[in-house]
């Protein structure tokens, strides 16, 4: 399994052609507590950089986009209850969706851990 | 009426500016926005935990980027009631109103507090008020223009104002300053502490008990030091203000009320005592007549919100296919635990019960009106 990263703070996490797609740590920590989160309908299918979810906190709205282009197969019913797990653990257990991957070369563009860790250190 | 407009032109151009606790904030942790004109802590430790520390303990406010005027001169008390609908004259010494400067067309210019001076306080000025910092340079220019050479206002721009707000407000603030005890809510008085001047409100806008601290900007980080040495006391920034103000079901100045909305609709009626209703002879009178006579044509109303989705400023409020309204403050509660809004919605739906609908992102949701606070109030009273 490898890890990705875009420049939006989503991490995607690829096994076969399942990407599973959260915000990042840094993301949520700017984000502040989150109070809700609406998750794409399962059998949706974006291109990359589509509206895919919507992460609501206490003070404001914030979009998250496809990072790659798929179709949703399974969405994180765990966040219904408790949208504080993006809070608590933004890059595991606050997972949003898992994407069916349509395009893999997409994922060429997208950086690693350490090229994300240098970028957040740049912001 | 255009050197004014310059002055707020330039206002908007300028870079945020520092307010006297800046540093302060920023060695606390602050996360800090521009608002208002200014650099302010949005949040410290997250907005959640800060709101509900307010409502157990006390937190503290830096709300310095409020506009500070005193009044004095010959005919202050008549110059005021031509600008605000509320009985200034009968306002007694150290006692505290709630009140709004009205255009001619009766549209809300900006809500205020004003009080009645004594002791000496502010350089023996008669009236001493509290405007919004987004409005204060236009609130200045304003006055300017109708009030007569006699009356002197001053703006205190060298003067911080704090906020300690909480059920345990009262008991910090009176190990530092044991006179503040006997203050009722809306009373005020001239103390001092460690030899600086404090100009104190009991007061705020939180719906909790607490108390505003008016004193010169030069002290105010050793006060906010010595406050948050007390177990009871944490710093709070912006966002829980915001959140334990919309619990409170306390409007908030440019979103709830503005130049377009009226105060009957505003339901702050309450501002405007029977003697200023009957006798009138303030900016904006005939347009409260009219809607005390009639009704307004909107309301500012609360909304209970289904599910869990937040219904934010500007959504579209809806009673089946017909706009009925626009929520204007919205968010999650998070004494509540759950989201609620303030909105403006047509008198024939404003009547509390109604099943109303709100478009968020292309769904509706459900929505109730409902009586406001969201919260109960808990202001300390006469027994």
């Amino acid at each position: 399994m490898s890890r990705y990263f875009t420049d939006e703070h989503e991490w995607i996490d690829v096994e076969g052609e399942i990407a599973t797609v959260g915000i990042t740590d840094y993301a949520q920590e700017q984000l502040g507590d989150i109070v809700f989160v609406e998750l794409p309908a399962e059998g949706a299918t974006f291109e990359k950089g589509d509206d895919a979810a919507v992460v609501e906190s206490v003070k404001a709205a914030s979009d998250v986009y496809a990072p790659i282009s798929g179709e949703v197969v399974e969405t994180n019913g765990a966040l219904e209850d408790e949208p504080a797990l993006v809070n608590s653990d933004a890059e595991e257990d606050g997972w949003f969706f898992k994407l069916r991957i349509s395009d893999p070369g997409e994922l060429e563009g997208l950086m690693n851990e350490a090229a994300y860790k240098k970028f957040v250190a740049s912001l | 009426m255009s050197g004014n407009e310059d002055v707020t032109h330039l206002e908007e151009e300028l870079p945020p500016q520092e307010l006297p606790l800046d540093a302060w904030h920023r060695a606390k942790g602050a996360r800090m926005v521009a608002f208002a004109g200014y650099h302010m802590p949005i949040q410290y430790e997250g907005i959640m935990a800060e709101h509900a520390w307010t409502r157990d303990h006390a937190g503290l406010f830096d709300v310095s980027h409020m506009g500070q005027l005193t009044f004095s001169g010959e005919g202050a008390d008549d110059a005021l009631e031509l600008l605000l609908p509320s009985d200034i004259k009968g306002l007694k010494p150290f006692r505290q109103r709630y009140s709004m400067l009205l255009d001619e067309d009766g549209g809300i210019l900006d809500d205020l507090m004003v009080s009645r001076l004594g002791d000496g306080a502010f350089d023996g000025a008669a009236i001493y008020m509290v405007v919004n910092g987004a409005t204060k340079y236009d609130d200045i220019g304003w006055m300017i223009e109708h009030l007569p050479d006699e009356v002197v206002m001053n703006h205190m721009d060298e003067q911080a104002l704090l906020a300690l707000q909480g059920p345990q407000a009262g008991e910090a603030m009176a190990t530092l300053v044991p006179g503040t005890a006997g203050l009722l809510f809306m009373q005020c008085g001239l103390f001092e502490w460690r030899g600086v001047p404090l100009w104190i409100s009991r007061s705020g806008y939180t719906g909790e008990d607490g108390f505003e601290i008016s004193l010169p900007a030069s002290d105010a980080a050793l006060l906010a030091d010595a406050l948050c040495a007390l177990p009871q006391v944490k710093p709070i920034g912006l966002g829980a203000r915001d959140s334990l103000r919309l619990e409170a079901g306390l409007p908030l100045y440019g979103h709830d009320l503005t130049p377009a909305v009226s105060a009957i609709g505003a339901d702050l009626g309450f501002a405007i005592q029977k003697r200023r209703r009957e006798e009138g002879g303030f900016i904006g009178h005939a347009r409260v007549m009219k809607e005390l006579a009639e009704g307004p044509g909107s309301k500012r109303v609360g909304l209970r919100i289904d599910g869990r989705l937040p219904a934010r400023e500007g959504a579209q409020i809806y009673a089946g296919d017909v706009l009925v309204g626009e929520v204007t403050s919205g968010g999650f509660a998070p004494t509540v635990g759950a989201p609620v809004a303030m909105g403006w919605v047509s008198l024939p739906h404003a009547a509390l019960d109604t099943a109303l609908q709100i478009e968020v992102r292309g769904k509706r949701i459900g929505a109730t009106v409902v009586p406001m606070p969201f919260v109960p109030h808990r202001y300390r009273r006469k027994a």
